[in-house]
C-alpha cells in the first residue's frame, strides 16, 4: 500500500512541479535567459489568490482568470523595457539582471506582505478521498488537474496558434525565423509574458496547497531548475517528464532517507544529470 | 610586474594603516572590505580570467566557515583550523571543478548555483556535526577587549587579502593565467593546440575557492555564531559578480576597487534604508548592467587611466 501511496503522491506532485517549471523552461529555451525572477512571480501569484479570496471572497478559479492576463502584461513590459536591452549579452549579464529584478520584487513583497507564512484556507474545506488505504486530499487533486490543464493549454497554444508556431520557430532557429518575417523582439516579449503568466497561474494553484511567504520563492525556483534539467529543456513533455521524475525521486527518497534529505537528493540528481545527460530525459531541440 | 599590479599592492598596503585612525566601527568596515576584496579577487580567477560564470562563492564560504567552526569546537587552534578550511576547499573545489567546468554557459551557472543548495542542505541535515538549523557557536579567540578583538580580525583578514592578491598576481603572470585567458577566448582552439584545459580549469576553480573558504573561517571565528542560511546565502555568490562588474571584469585592481566601492554603497544603504536594502541593491545591479557594463574603469576617461597605469582592463 505504501508503494501505491508514494506513486500517487508523486503523480499529483509531479504535475504541479511541471506546472511550476514550464514557464521557466519556455523562457530559457526561447530567450536563452535563466529567469531568476520566476520563483517570485509564483509567490506573487499565490498572494494574488490569497488576497482575492480573503479580501474579496473570490474563489481561486477567478484568480486564475485575473492572474493570467495581468502577469502576461507585466512580463511583456519587463522584457520589452529592460531585458531586451541586454538580451544578446553573455549569460553572466542576463542572469545577474534577473537576479536584481528578483531582489526588488522579493523585497517589495516582504515589505508589503511581511515575511509571515500565510495560508489560503478554503471554506468549507474540500476534505480528502480514500480508495482502500490510499488517501488523496481533494484540493491537491483539483490543483493537479488544473496544472495539467494549463500545461495542455500551453501545448495547444504552441502547436496550433500562429504566435505559438512563431515562438517554436524562434526557438529552433532565430536567424531563419527572422528571414521568414517573424518579429523576434515581439516574440521574445510574448514568450517572456507567457512565462510570467504561467508562473502567476502556478502560484494561484500553489496557494491552494502550500503556505505562502516571500521566502519560499527560492524553493520554487530550485524546483524549476531541477525539472528543466531532468526533463530536458524547451518542451512541454520534457517538463512533464522532469516533474514526475523529480516528484518520484523526492517521494522515494523521503521514505527511505527521511524527508530532510529529499532536497539534497534532488540537487545531487540535478548535478549528475548536468554532467552525464545535459539534454535531459526527453531532450531535443524545439518546442513540439 | 605590471603597473596595475603594483597599484593594487599599494592600495592594499594603504588599507593596513586603518587602525591608526579608526575606532571599532571603522575596523569592522575594514574587515568587511578585506573580505569582499578576497571574494572579488577569487571570483575573478574563474569568472574574469577563464570567463566561466561561477555562482559557487557562497558554497565555499559556508564550507570554510563550518570547517573552521567545527574544528575550533573540537579544540583545534584558529590558525590550524583556517589552514584546514583552506586545504579542504582547495582540494574539494579542484575535484568538483574538474567535473563541473566541463559544462558551459547556462549549464555551468545552474550547476554552480546548485552547489550552494547542496552544501546548505547537507549542513542543515548533519545536525550532530553542525547543529543544523540551530546554528553553531564558535569559541572566542582572544576576548580581551572589543578593540583588540577587532584589530586582530582586521589584520588577519588583511593578511589573507594580501596573500590572495599575491597569488592572483602570480597566476596572472604565469603560464596558468595565460592558459585561462586562452580558455576564455576560445576553449576549443586552446584544446587543439595542446593546452590541458581540464587541469587548468580545475586548478583555477580550486584557487578561487580556497581563499574564500579561509575568509569564511575567519568570518566564523569573528562573529562567533553561524547558521546555514547565513553563510550559505546566495547573495555571497552574487556580490562578487556585482563588484567585478562594477570595477571592471578581469582586472585585479578593478575588482578590488569595485569591492571597496560596493561596500561603501552597501553600508550607506544599510544604514539608511534597512527595510528595503535588498531592493536598493537590485536597483543598483540593474542600473550598473544597463548603463555601465564595463565597470568604473571604463567610465573613468579610459585614456587618463591608460596614461597613469599603462594598460586598460580587459573586457569580456
Amino acid at each position: 500500500m505504501l508503494a501505491i501511496q508514494v506513486l500517487i503522491n508523486a503523480l499529483v506532485l509531479g504535475c504541479l512541479y511541471a506546472c511550476i517549471a514550464i514557464g521557466f523552461s519556455l523562457v530559457w529555451g526561447v530567450l536563452n535567459v535563466i529567469n531568476l525572477i520566476h520563483g517570485s512571480f509564483i509567490v506573487l501569484g499565490a498572494y494574488l489568490a490569497w488576497g482575492a479570496y480573503n479580501a474579496l471572497g473570490l474563489s481561486p478559479w477567478y484568480s486564475l482568470l485575473i492572474a493570467a492576463p495581468s502577469f502576461f502584461v507585466f512580463g511583456y513590459l519587463l522584457q520589452r523595457l529592460l531585458l531586451n536591452r541586454v538580451i544578446t549579452a553573455p549569460v553572466l549579464v542576463t542572469l545577474t539582471l534577473t537576479f536584481g529584478l528578483d531582489l526588488i520584487l522579493n523585497n517589495a513583497m516582504i515589505y508589503y506582505f511581511k515575511a509571515d507564512y500565510r495560508k489560503l484556507i478554503l471554506n468549507p474545506p474540500t476534505g480528502s478521498v480514500s480508495i482502500f488505504d490510499v488517501v488523496v486530499p481533494v484540493d491537491r487533486l483539483i490543483a493537479t488537474a488544473s496544472a495539467l490543464a494549463l500545461t495542455f493549454l500551453l501545448y495547444l497554444l504552441l502547436r496550433r496558434s500562429k504566435v505559438g508556431r512563431a515562438i517554436v520557430a524562434v526557438r529552433l532557429d532565430r536567424d531563419a525565423a527572422v528571414l521568414m518575417g517573424v518579429n523576434v523582439k515581439s516574440i521574445y516579449a510574448v514568450a517572456f509574458g507567457l512565462g510570467a503568466a504561467l508562473a502567476g497561474c502556478a502560484g494561484v494553484l500553489m496557494a491552494l496547497i502550500f503556505p505562502i511567504s516571500p521566502l519560499t520563492s527560492s524553493a520554487y525556483l530550485g524546483k524549476a531548475f531541477v525539472v528543466c534539467v531532468l526533463g530536458g529543456l524547451g518542451s512541454v513533455s520534457g517538463a512533464l517528464a522532469g516533474g514526475l521524475l523529480l516528484a518520484l525521486v523526492e517521494g522515494v527518497g523521503s521514505v527511505y532517507l527521511g524527508p530532510a534529505h529529499a532536497v539534497t537528493l534532488s540537487f545531487v540528481l540535478l548535478i549528475i544529470f548536468l554532467v552525464v545527460r545535459p539534454q535531459g530525459l526527453l531532450g531535443r531541440k524545439g518546442f513540439e | 610586474m605590471t603597473r596595475t599590479n603594483i597599484a593594487l599592492l599599494v592600495l592594499i598596503a594603504c588599507v593596513a594603516a586603518l587602525p591608526l585612525f579608526g575606532d571599532a566601527y571603522a575596523m569592522r568596515l575594514g574587515t568587511m572590505a578585506c573580505m569582499y576584496a578576497i571574494f572579488a579577487l577569487s571570483w575573478n580567477i574563474v569568472g574574469g580570467f577563464a570567463g566561466y560564470p561561477s555562482f559557487a562563492t557562497a558554497a565555499f564560504f559556508g564550507l570554510g566557515a563550518y570547517t573552521t567552526g567545527i574544528l575550533m569546537n573540537k579544540g583545534v587552534p584558529l590558525s590550524v583550523s583556517l589552514l584546514g578550511a583552506l586545504v579542504l576547499c582547495l582540494v574539494l573545489a579542484a575535484a568538483l571543478g574538474a567535473v563541473l567546468l566541463r559544462l558551459r554557459g547556462h549549464y555551468f551557472a545552474i550547476a554552480s548555483l546548485s552547489l550552494v543548495e547542496v552544501f546548505r542542505e547537507l549542513v542543515n541535515n548533519a545536525t550532530d556535526l553542525t547543529g543544523g538549523g540551530m546554528g553553531l557557536n564558535i569559541p572566542l579567540v582572544s576576548g580581551s577587549s572589543v578593540l583588540s578583538d577587532a584589530t586582530f580580525f582586521f589584520y588577519a583578514m588583511w593578511g589573507l587579502l594580501l596573500l590572495t592578491a599575491l597569488v592572483v598576481i602570480a597566476v596572472s603572470a604565469s603560464k596558468l593565467g595565460f592558459g585561462l585567458n586562452c580558455i576564455r577566448q576560445n576553449e576549443t582552439a586552446s584544446n587543439m593546440v595542446g593546452l590541458n584545459s581540464t587541469l587548468y580549469k580545475a586548478v583555477a576553480f580550486g584557487l578561487s575557492a580556497c581563499f574564500v573558504g579561509a575568509a569564511g573561517g575567519l568570518y566564523a571565528a569573528w562573529v562567533h555564531y553561524i547558521d546555514p542560511s547565513d553563510v550559505f546565502d546566495i547573495l555571497y555568490s552574487v556580490k562578487p559578480i556585482v563588484m567585478a562588474l562594477m570595477g571592471g571584469l578581469g582586472s585585479p585592481l578593478g575588482v578590488v576597487c569595485g569591492a571597496f566601492v560596493y561596500l561603501g554603497l552597501e553600508e550607506v544603504v544599510w544604514r539608511n534604508y534597512i527595510q528595503i536594502h535588498s531592493g536598493v541593491l537590485g536597483v543598483l545591479i540593474i542600473l550598473l548592467l544597463l548603463f555601465l557594463p564595463h565597470g568604473l574603469i571604463s567610465l573613468h576617461a579610459s585614456k587618463i587611466w591608460r596614461g597613469l597605469f599603462g594598460r586598460k582592463a580587459k573586457h569580456v
